[in-house]
């Protein structure tokens, strides 16, 4: 009851105490005044905590950061003494918002204060105008890009200040882009052209429909900028940042085309062996990627059952997981099918597919026909923003770097070890190689293994991106065809041309395009290609009527 | 001129071959549409009305493995992208089966629905001419027929063959399959054409109008049968069972290839492109899926069942596969894809030659 008829009597002390404050905005000593300041925010009052906000954001202490920052995520209480404490997502413990330091606190005392839109929306350019004050380069460029969302001439001043003594070239840039938006909307027409320039050097897409105003006309079809001095600025201004936008959006391409390219060369390599060594085409390798990507759910799932403190590293067990369950299923194949059919490519063809049928249904009953969820480890999430827009995903740079690692394996096994060697001979000549004592069939099982496995680790690689469902396989097996026609067969430099050429040319080709028209018209392409050369890109010399 | 051409005809079977088959040509183009016309429904004869179209759908069905049997059986080149000149002439005759719908579509208007649904003013340039039945009559072999054209000249040219050739193949019906898929090529996208009223003003409903497009696909059949028996027991038949087996032989003796394997390709194309005029209407829909790569797969396993290079075999293989669908995918669903699979591993190791060949054996046994 006590304690009911004390708090109006405090707080209106508060307001007035306040209000003194203002009118009296002297400089006494720096943490002093942000002490004082910074009760302000206990006020009941939504008028003062917005004035308060606005007066920490002039005076630019950092300090005063945290607890705006909790006051912007609802996480600033006050206690009935009116001190201020910033509370931890658990409301369990708390921190004094003024000295830092922990304070014990009952959650049934503390009172949080009421804050409406109109104070956020002087507290997140307030923050922001602190964070610019930080000693963190990285904090003030994050500062830096919430301030070019709401720019406002009233911090035009204080940019300038903190534009003057800023030595991160990064944080300069985003800072001037933010001063030549302000003065552009200004009305001080030299700034404006000065803003032109600027934002012609740095600018990005944002900016443009900033400029189109000055190239608007009117319903007579008139400019409405009459200065054509202003009207070629804005021009040139936008000419620069389309053409900067277009180089950045093709690097964006490239980037996306080299990881589909890569994804679709781990895919295809293995058919480009066995086809190279065998003649036949495997339908079913698809399915070998697909079961690559089952490994690596089951094996999630296991080391989340038994070890799920080991479970950001599962892929570490994944990887040789898939390879060895795909290269098994591989030489089960190759001895129960593909063996007895030695000759006879289109019924391999046609077996083949009749296995990659069989190999779908057991897996959608086992794991039902629905998509299975794997999930990316912490350290393969995110990406680097390399441009505004064009953001390169970690889980994709890690899989191109896990690609080269893969072929360059491969390439090693194929060129430099025994079984290599003869693989090579069976390629070329399979009699001859089998008259020197080479056993055709034995290489054809190990080949066979090998080539599923690197699909199986395709399949790792395709769950770290996309869905994982019993048709993953087939969704890719064109794709992986066409990189085996492009490529030419039994030459890995082939195929991975054929691979990247495909990948880059069908993302190059998806924003003129669209995918589809893109797609046939990579197909036509190939089928013009092969005129030229039938053999692929790097066929193997030689002159024969039958190949 | 006339006695010349239809003693060629006969010479084509022995005469009880031809009395087995002018029996089998009653029986489907007479005796089963009366039993279903003409007896009581609660009669033991008596054929349902259901069956009929089914009957026509499996007839369809098996001019396409008449037609995948020519290109593969006798030439010896294996397509995996037939399904898309089968879904190309369905897709001729479901334009104009779209078009005679009217104004009494759901939205009234004299566009197609999904057109209006599209918010399109007035109908593409190539729906031009489709609301004629001749116009899609005379379209439903001569576009799958030029594209097969189009793509088998560039593609026997550069001398592509075996898997080179079917992985092609496959990649043109899987790059029309998206094509298709798309709402803005203009064919319906996802859903493709359906909910037909009725084919030159007979509705489609009746089951009267379904006993006359039964026969005339039986009758379609049988005319296809004899010209297809007529192409490979000609001397062009010849070089082309030549090319399958010794295709360096023959150009070495002064044949070009090219010219025979493209006649027999673009034939089999017109083939399919007809086949699938004649299932549209009975089936009632067609759709991209029809292009999808398993379906021109399963064509070459209904060939492959019956015994290639036999036309018999893959009439019978047609029938039998996709009889066995129609019972599995009731029955078991779950297990259609096991068989299907198992019997494209089993044909292929264990029946070469077919059930025609597995036929021929256990006869030759029986007289010996």
């Amino acid at each position: 009851m006590l304690k009911n008829r004390k708090l109006p009597f405090a707080v209106s002390l508060s307001l007035v105490f306040n209000f003194i404050l203002w009118l009296s905005a002297g400089s006494p000593s720096a943490a002093g005044e942000l002490e004082t300041v910074l009760r302000g925010l206990a006020d009941k009052s939504r008028v003062t905590i917005k004035k308060t906000v606005v007066k920490l954001g002039e005076l630019g202490d950092p300090a005063a950061l945290p607890a705006l920052e909790a006051l912007l995520h609802k996480r600033l209480r006050v206690d009935a003494a009116g001190r201020l404490i910033i509370i931890n997502e658990e409301e369990t413990a708390g921190t004094d918002a003024v000295s830092g330091e922990a304070v014990p606190i009952d959650s049934a005392a503390l009172r949080a204060p009421r804050i409406n839109n109109a104070v956020r929306r002087v507290l997140r350019p307030a923050i922001a105008r602190l964070k610019l004050n930080s000693g963190d380069p990285d904090v003030r460029l994050a500062a830096a890009k919430a301030l070019m969302k709401r720019p406002s001439a009233a911090i035009l001043p204080l940019l300038q200040k903190t534009l003057k003594k800023e030595t991160d070239t990064r944080v300069r840039e985003t800072l001037s882009l933010v001063v030549a938006q302000i003065q552009l909307q200004g009305d001080d027409r030299d700034r404006q052209l000065e803003a032109f320039s600027l934002i012609g050097q740095f600018g990005d897409n944002r900016f443009k429909s900033d400029l189109e105003k000055f190239l608007a006309k009117n319903a007579d079809g008139a400019f409405m900028e009459t200065n054509p001095e202003f009207r070629q600025a804005a021009a040139k201004a936008i000419a620069s940042i389309e053409q900067r936008q277009f180089f950045k959006n093709q690097i964006g391409n490239l980037f996306y085309g080299l990881s589909l390219g890569s994804i679709l060369l781990l895919a295809a390599l293995g058919l480009a062996i066995t086809f190279g060594l065998m003649g036949v085409i495997n339908m079913a390798h698809g399915e070998m990627l697909m079961l690559g990507a089952y490994s690596t759910y089951v094996v999630q799932n296991l080391v989340n059952t038994y070890f799920p403190e080991l479970f950001n590293w599962y892929l570490a067990a994944a990887i040789p997981t898939a390879f060895v369950v795909s290269a098994l299923v591989g030489i089960a194949l190759e001895r129960l099918v593909i063996r007895h059919l030695y000759g006879r490519p289109l019924e391999t063809l046609l077996a083949t597919w009749g296995i990659s049928l069989v190999l779908i249904q057991t897996v959608r009953l086992i794991f039902g026909a629905q998509n299975v969820q794997v999930a990316n480890p912490p350290f393969l999430s995110g990406g680097v923003e390399l441009f505004q827009g064009v953001v390169l995903p970690y889980n994709r740079i890690v899989i191109i770097i896990f690609v080269i690692c893969v072929v360059g394996l491969v390439s090693m096994l194929l060129l430099r070890t025994p079984l290599g060697l003869q693989v090579r001979a069976v390629t070329q000549n399979r009699p001859m190689a089998s008259c020197m004592g080479i056993s055709a069939g034995q290489i054809d099982m190990w080949t066979f293994g090998l080539g599923s496995g690197v699909a199986g680790l395709g399949g790792v690689a395709l769950s770290q991106i996309g869905n994982v469902g019993p048709e993953l396989g087939q969704f890719y097996i064109v794709d992986c065809f066409m990189v085996v026609v492009l490529g030419g067969v039994g030459k890995i430099a082939g195929t991975v041309a054929g691979a990247m050429g495909l990948g880059i040319v069908n993302k190059f080709l998806e924003p003129v395009a669209g995918a589809v028209l893109g797609k046939i018209a990579v197909l036509i392409f190939i089928i013009l290609f092969i005129q030229k050369r039938p053999q692929g890109i790097f066929a193997l010399k030689g002159r024969t009527v039958e190949n | 001129m006339i006695g010349s051409a239809s003693r060629q005809i006969t010479e084509l079977h022995s005469p009880r071959t031809w009395c087995g088959i002018l029996a089998v040509l009653a029986a489907a183009a007479v005796v089963v549409p009366s039993l279903n016309a003409f007896t009581s429904p609660d009669s033991f004869l008596h054929v349902p009305d259901y069956v009929i179209p089914l009957l026509g759908k499996y007839l369809c069905y098996a001019l396409v493995a008449l037609a995948v049997d020519l290109i593969w059986g006798y030439t010896g080149i294996l397509s995996l992208g037939h399904g898309v000149f089968f879904a190309l002439g369905g897709y001729v005759m479901g334009m104009y089966l779209m078009l005679s719908i009217g104004g009494e579509g759901v939205y009234k208007s004299d566009l197609p629905d999904f057109m209006v649904f599209l918010d399109w003013k007035e109908l593409p340039w190539y729906w031009r001419g489709f609301d004629h039945f001749a116009f899609a009559l005379f379209m439903a072999p001569v576009i799958p027929g030029l594209l097969a054209f189009a793509f088998g000249f560039f593609a026997f040219r550069s001398r592509i063959k075996g898997v080179y050739f079917a992985i092609i193949t496959q990649a043109m019906t899987y790059a029309l399959m998206l094509l298709f898929f798309r709402n803005a090529t203009g064919f319906g996208g996802n859903n493709g054409l359906t909910d037909f009223k009725r084919i030159l003003g007979f509705s489609l409903q009746e089951p009267s109008t379904k006993r006359g497009l039964y026969i005339v696909t039986v009758l379609v059949l049988f005319c296809s049968y004899l010209l297809c028996r007529y192409i490979v027991k000609s001397k062009l038949g010849r070089v082309l069972t030549a090319i399958r087996d010794a295709e360096g032989r023959i150009m070495f003796c002064g044949y070009d290839p090219l010219n025979y394997k493209l006649f027999a390709w673009t034939l089999s194309a017109v083939l399919c492109g007809v086949a699938g005029a004649l299932y549209v209407p009975q089936v009632g829909i067609i759709n991209p899926s029809e292009m999808q790569p398993s379906s021109s797969i399963e064509m070459a396993i209904w060939v492959a069942v019956g015994g290639r290079g036999t036309l018999v075999g893959a009439l019978a293989g047609a029938g039998i596969v996709n009889g066995a669908k129609s019972w599995f995918t009731v029955a078991m669903p779950d297990f259609w894809l096991y068989f299907l699979g198992f019997l494209f591993i089993g044909v292929t190791l264990f029946m070469p030659r077919g059930i025609v060949g597995l036929v021929g054996r256990l006869f030759r046994r029986g007289v010996s």
